[in-house]
């Protein structure tokens, strides 16, 4: 047993000495940039995510970099925890000194970073948080955010299930900010467009630990005409399995936030539902030079085809190249001014970054599901640009006063 | 105002309809060495936690130093002064034989909720006494977990008599002795006994300390008393005599 | 009428997923006493393993059902192997430790999966002729739900007959009901372990490979379930076969009713019932009491000796050089060094009551995290200045403890642990569900120290005096009265009874106090982030400061520092690798191999030598 320990002891002293070695040491004439996301869960989505970054990011410096100066990005883990993060960030800006911040998946680590860069005077670049209260009521000077939010989303679904004649309404969402956010806006869109539905039953079961039959029952005991879901990921599927076995979805019309993503249709394979209305990315009908140059690029590179994630990382990093090039320098202040209402093409056309409010007008594809080669597919779909579905700028102004 | 310091009277008490003791009465007088002996289930161990508060009676009336115990808890038992050995001696193994008799001092201080002071010193005279008193003082700064089974037994005595006890209640006092060492610790209580006028009553399996040190002896049997005297009394009672020799030989 | 039935069928068919799981852990905890933090980790891989088996194996009328055995025979052997390899090794270290060592193997198993099977989420295959639904008075049921409703009571039956109808069974029954009889009975327990943890391994993947068709493979499947599990096994009794199931019954109907009268409830219902049946059945519905554990003789290292000069002059040395470190290090080192601080303070709490006072708490981060969410109330609501936050803060989770104490002190040991793992989860879900007041997961910003506290080596310095200066109270405290009484009660109970020292009040004492520095250390970890989020509060935070505790060794005074800043140091070290969680597993694993006393303990028990004065 004791030399068991001693040989033990002995690798574990040596990993620790070869961990001592590992640093970022190279310091060449770079803009540094950190990226913080959560690499260690939910890699499902933050991998398509990294891939479109690091793809943005390799063009930009085979192109001669920005203003001479090559990025290097350094990212990093927060394993899904906002203390980490903010953590991470201070390490970033302090030890590593970069320029600035960009990324993160989870809403309430958006919003912890969101509050570090006020706090301490730094950009921050939200790639995918939701929250509307990223931007809102915690939005600042300092951060700014790509992807249409929670509220866009939701008001681009409300519009187009208006037009259905469903006047009872049951909504299901998991039981956190993000489903509280999107059923609160949906509701209120489709009521100031439809003033004659009515909204009979809530569902909230926890986060990926959903009792699908159990919650089933519940809506049909509600006996609605439509429901609005935002359930996603492993809930998603198992929710429209049970919602299948149990005939569910036959005489009802289903509106689903994010569906249409390839990250989220894609597991359901055949069983994919079809008629539902829902946000997402038909990556695979785009047919503009823009977006084909960039499916084609990320095809090449990673032997695979893009999921939404990786257009918003390959997008997040096209917007800091260009606000770098708009800026000439890497001062917050100045980065921060080239920020507002900076205007970047991306492969969906071109991006604006509000001055109000400091969200981007990047829009999400609206259409419906259908079963394509046993594929789950969005056909009929439109590109909704953010910036029609965002609220009239008095109502911004009031959202964000302090 | 009696010289008793325990006073049994009608004890009993049952196990899901099994009496385990039952209409048991006793004395034990200040200064004397009182020994409870019985074969194996005879109920002296319920008859011992009857007493000491680990059970509840069902009938009948305990009485300690002139209050009367019945139902009480073990913690409360030790306030009308009562100090108690274990068959298997339960110390503190984690802290020295001084630290263990200390303790136990603290506790009679009612200084155990105190945030201010440092144990070290506190009570250190008196609880390197009890340890001379018990012959281990040069072990002093031992720990408790470290000792021969013999002075664990010994510090356990220390401790029982931290408090200034009048009434002493020892479960098998000798258990895992060596015969010379369970002569040492007889000699020891008896003289403890003498010193300190008070009454101990203890179980003992081991026929030659029972006989050679007691004062006065109760026999147990199926949860009964079946004999009480002086040693002689009862080594000559013939129903002790069937106990022993016609049912179960020793 | 009709769905009444089909929600109760549903309510079963959720409870015959939750009860295979739970059994296999219920009987590995039983004979081992070991709690297998890698069941969840063996349930995944039985889920994803099906999938491919079932995938690869020619289609026929079997196949489904081949692929599910195989499936769960492939996990069994993971868990043998892991049992013969690892845990083996570590039956002599304390308990603690080797609930640690299974913790690195759920980290090393989750970075394995990605690898092996891939991030994307897997929807699993329809068992065949099994794939539609029955109509019941005009609600739906699956035809899989049936099957389930079914497999349950038979694996229960089969189970019930192995454990009474055969040699093994008994000896397993025996060793749950006391280990060191069987120790006597010389019966070779190497092999009744290894077999154990067979079958429950191979329970485990089964209760992964049967789910497939109710929802599928992911990675977040371990974390999800293991939470769960335990709730079954602590409500139906820890080793109680029966119990599970009976358990399994009540979590899946209540669930299945508790949507439909709270839809919110499913957070927070399943920690209530075993809050509830913890304290009026502390060994669980169908548990028996347990036969009382020997006292274990201690170490004679675990002795307290004040500090010696030797050791004062060191200490005085380590405090020049915090002091004095703000002139050398950049401001991230300040603040990583703060957060060690707060972390130590945090864990020197626990340790106050897990090494002296020998309770063992799964759920610190009810304080901690209390601390942080009483600091940050009352600033975003009363815009209380800081120091006056600080001062606040503690005291209120001091009154937190000593409510969540008044419970938990009635139980001991491992029902101990769990009672404070069901308050933390309640007190968790509360934070994250009251979102009107708490700001749920968005959690509450914009909290920053006062003015003068704003730079950053100024509140460095701030931090540090209230951190030592805690971590060295709570030391002072080990050394008085209480701390004495407090170990007195761990190392005898039948002594401190019989002079008379009432065990269950010193010991409710010391959860406050726990809380009272708990929450200090909370509060100012706000200031220090600024914000606060419910996963402060989480099962996870709570682990961490255990795993802290445990790597510094719970005989060493200075385990809690050391640990914690090893175990901080680490994190942050490692998290820029890809698969730091595969590193960082197998680190936990080879420190547990290696120094089963902790690193304090171990490096310590040397360095006491050296630091006790010359005699």
């Amino acid at each position: 047993m004791k030399h068991v320990s001693r040989i033990a002891a002995l690798f574990t002293l040596v990993t620790f000495l070869g961990l001592f070695c590992i640093t970022s040491a190279f310091a060449a004439d770079t803009i540094k940039i950190g990226e913080i996301n959560t690499y260690s869960k939910l890699t499902n989505f933050t991998f398509p995510y990294r891939n479109g970054w690091q793809l943005a990011l390799s063009e930009i410096n085979a192109a001669g970099g920005v203003n001479g100066k090559m990025l290097e990005v350094i990212s990093r883990d927060d394993a899904g925890k906002p203390g980490t993060a903010v953590t991470i960030a201070e390490e970033l800006v302090t030890k590593d000194k970069v320029a600035l911040l960009m990324g993160s998946f989870f809403s309430h680590i958006g919003l912890a970073l969101t509050d570090f860069a006020k706090r301490n005077k730094v950009l921050y670049v939200a790639a995918e948080p939701l929250s509307d209260a990223l931007v809102w009521a915690k939005g600042n000077r300092y951060t700014f955010r790509l992807r249409p939010s929670t509220y866009m989303q939701a008001a681009m679904l409300a519009a187009e299930a208006a037009k259905n004649p469903a006047k009872k309404w049951a909504t299901i969402a998991p039981n956190y900010a993000y489903g509280k956010d999107a059923v609160k806006s949906f509701k209120k869109v489709l009521k100031s467009l439809r003033p004659d539905v009515e909204f009979v039953a809530e569902q909230w079961p926890a986060l990926f630990k959903i009792n699908a039959g159990s919650e089933i029952q519940a809506l049909t005991a509600a006996k609605p005409d439509a429901v609005f879901n935002v359930t996603f990921g492993g809930d998603l599927a198992k929710f429209v399995r049970e919602g299948k076995l149990r005939g569910f979805f036959k005489n009802t019309f289903v509106v689903s936030l994010l569906t249409g993503e390839p990250e989220y249709i894609d597991p359901l394979k055949g069983e994919a539902p079809e008629g539902w209305l829902v946000t997402g990315y038909p990556w695979y009908e785009i047919k503009t030079p823009a977006h084909d140059k960039f499916a084609a690029a990320y095809q090449k590179k990673y032997n695979d085809y893009p999921r939404t994630g990786s257009l918003v990382g390959y997008n997040v990093m096209m917007a800091v190249a260009a606000m770098l090039k708009k800026a000439g320098s890497t001062d917050t202040e100045k980065m921060v001014d080239a920020m507002e209402g900076l205007t970047f093409d991306s492969p969906v056309g071109p991006i604006l970054f509000r001055k109000i409010d400091h969200q981007s007008t990047m829009g999400a594809y609206v259409g419906y599901t259908a079963l394509k080669d046993g594929k789950g597919k969005m056909v009929d779909w439109a590109y909704k640009d953010g910036k029609d579905f965002l609220p009239g700028d008095a109502e911004v102004m009031q959202l964000r006063a302090k | 105002m009696t010289s008793n310091v325990l006073e049994v009277r009608q004890l009993a008490k049952s196990f899901g309809g099994v009496k385990a003791v039952s209409n048991v009465s006793f004395d034990l007088a200040r200064g004397q060495l009182l020994a409870m002996i019985g074969p194996n289930g005879a109920g002296k161990s319920t008859c011992f936690n009857l007493i000491n508060g680990q059970l509840r009676p069902d009938h009948g009336t305990i009485t300690i130093l002139g209050k009367k115990a019945n139902g009480l808890k073990p913690r409360d038992v030790w306030k009308l002064g009562v100090g108690r050995t274990f068959q298997i001696a339960a110390s503190f193994g984690s802290m020295t034989v001084l630290e263990n008799v200390q303790m136990a001092r603290l506790s009679y201080h009612r200084q155990t909720t105190s945030l201010f002071k440092s144990v070290p010193r506190l009570n250190r005279d008196h609880a390197m006494e009890l340890l001379r008193l018990v012959g281990i003082e040069d072990q002093y700064n031992r720990a408790c977990g470290v000792l021969a089974y013999g002075d664990v037994k010994r510090v356990e005595l220390a401790v029982a008599l931290a408090n200034d006890p009048k009434l002493l209640l020892m479960d098998e006092p000798t258990a895992g002795m060596g015969p010379a060492e369970r002569q040492e610790m007889m000699a020891l209580t008896s003289s403890i006994i003498e010193t300190r006028n008070i009454g101990v009553l203890f179980t003992e399996h081991d026929m030659d300390v029972v006989f050679g040190r007691s004062d006065r002896i109760i026999v147990l049997n199926r949860g009964e008393l079946v004999a009480e005297g002086t040693p002689d009394e009862v080594r000559n009672n013939r129903r002790v005599q069937e106990i022993y020799l016609g049912e179960e030989p020793v | 009428m009709g769905f009444y039935i089909v929600q109760t069928l549903t309510g079963l068919s959720d409870a015959s997923s939750l009860f295979l799981v739970a059994c296999g852990l219920s009987l590995i905890f039983g004979v081992s006493r070991i709690v297998n933090m890698a069941h969840g980790s063996f349930y995944m891989v039985g889920a994803y393993l099906a999938y491919f088996f079932i995938d690869k194996l020619p289609q026929g009328p079997f196949h489904f059902w081949i692929g599910i055995l195989l499936s769960a025979l492939a996990v069994g052997l993971i868990g043998m192997i892991v049992e013969v390899f690892l845990l083996r090794r570590l039956y002599h270290a304390p308990e603690l430790f080797i609930l640690f060592a299974t913790f690195g193997i759920v980290l090393i198993i989750q970075d394995l999966s990605r690898w092996l099977f891939g991030a994307e989420d897997i929807l699993g295959q329809q068992a065949p002729g099994l794939s539609s639904s029955i109509n019941i008075m005009g609600s739906y049921i699956p035809q899989y739900d049936i099957a389930l409703i079914i497999i349950a009571p038979l694996i229960l039956l089969g189970l019930w007959l192995l454990l009474t109808k055969t040699r093994w069974g008994i000896l397993v029954r025996a060793a749950t009901e006391d280990r060191e009889m069987t120790d006597a009975l010389g019966v070779n327990q190497t092999w009744l372990f290894t077999s154990v943890f067979f079958l429950g391994s191979f329970l485990a993947g089964l209760g992964g490979a049967v789910q497939l068709p109710k929802g599928g493979a992911d990675l977040l499947m371990d974390l999800n379930i293991i939470a769960t599990a335990f709730v079954i096994v602590v409500v139906g009794g820890m080793g109680s076969i029966p119990g599970a199931y009976l358990a399994a019954v009540i979590i899946g109907e209540l669930n299945a009713f508790g949507i439909l009268v709270f839809p919110q409830s499913t957070l927070v219902l399943m920690f209530l019932v075993m809050a509830v049946v913890l304290i009026i059945r502390p060994y669980g519905l169908l548990g028996k009491e347990e036969a009382p554990e020997h006292d274990n003789a201690p170490a004679p290292e675990s002795i307290i000796r004040p500090a010696s000069r030797r050791l004062k002059t060191a200490g005085a040395v380590f405090l020049a050089v915090i002091l004095a470190l703000p002139a050398v290090a950049n401001t991230f080192q300040l603040v990583l060094i703060t957060e060690i601080a707060l972390f130590a303070l945090a864990c020197m709490s626990l340790y106050f009551i897990m090494g002296p006072g020998g309770m063992v708490s799964f759920g610190h981060a009810a304080y901690f995290g209390g601390g942080a969410y009483f600091a940050a109330l009352m600033v975003h609501y009363l815009h209380t200045p800081m120091e006056l936050t600080l001062f606040l803060a503690p005291l209120l989770t001091g009154c937190l403890a000593l409510i969540i104490g008044w419970f938990c002190v009635q139980l001991s040991g491992v029902y101990l642990a769990m009672l404070t793992l069901a308050f933390a989860q309640i007190c968790w879900s509360i934070v994250f569900q009251w979102g009107a007041v708490t700001g749920g997961d968005d959690g509450l910003l914009s909290i920053w120290p006062s003015a003068w506290a704003s730079n950053k080596i100024i509140f460095y310095y701030l931090a540090m005096t209230l951190c030592i200066g805690g971590i060295l109270i709570l030391r002072h405290f080990i050394f008085t009265p209480f701390g004495y009484t407090l170990r007195a009660c761990r190392d005898s109970a039948l002594r401190v009874d019989s002079i008379g020292i009432n065990l269950k009040r010193h010991q409710w004492f010391a959860f406050s106090i726990a809380g009272i520095f708990a929450g200090l250390a909370g509060g100012l970890y706000v200031f220090l982030k600024g914000s606060i989020f419910p996963d402060e509060m989480a099962i996870s935070r709570s682990f961490d400061f255990l795993f802290m505790v445990l790597l510094g060794g719970v005989n060493s005074l200075f385990g809690p520092i050391a640990g914690s800043a090893a175990f901080t140091w680490l994190h942050d070290t490692i998290s820029r690798i890809n698969l730091w969680q595969l590193i960082l597993g197998s680190i936990f694993i080879v420190l547990v191999v290696a120094f089963p006393q902790g690193i304090a303990g171990s490096i310590g028990s040397r360095l006491n030598k050296y630091f006790r004065d010359p005699a």
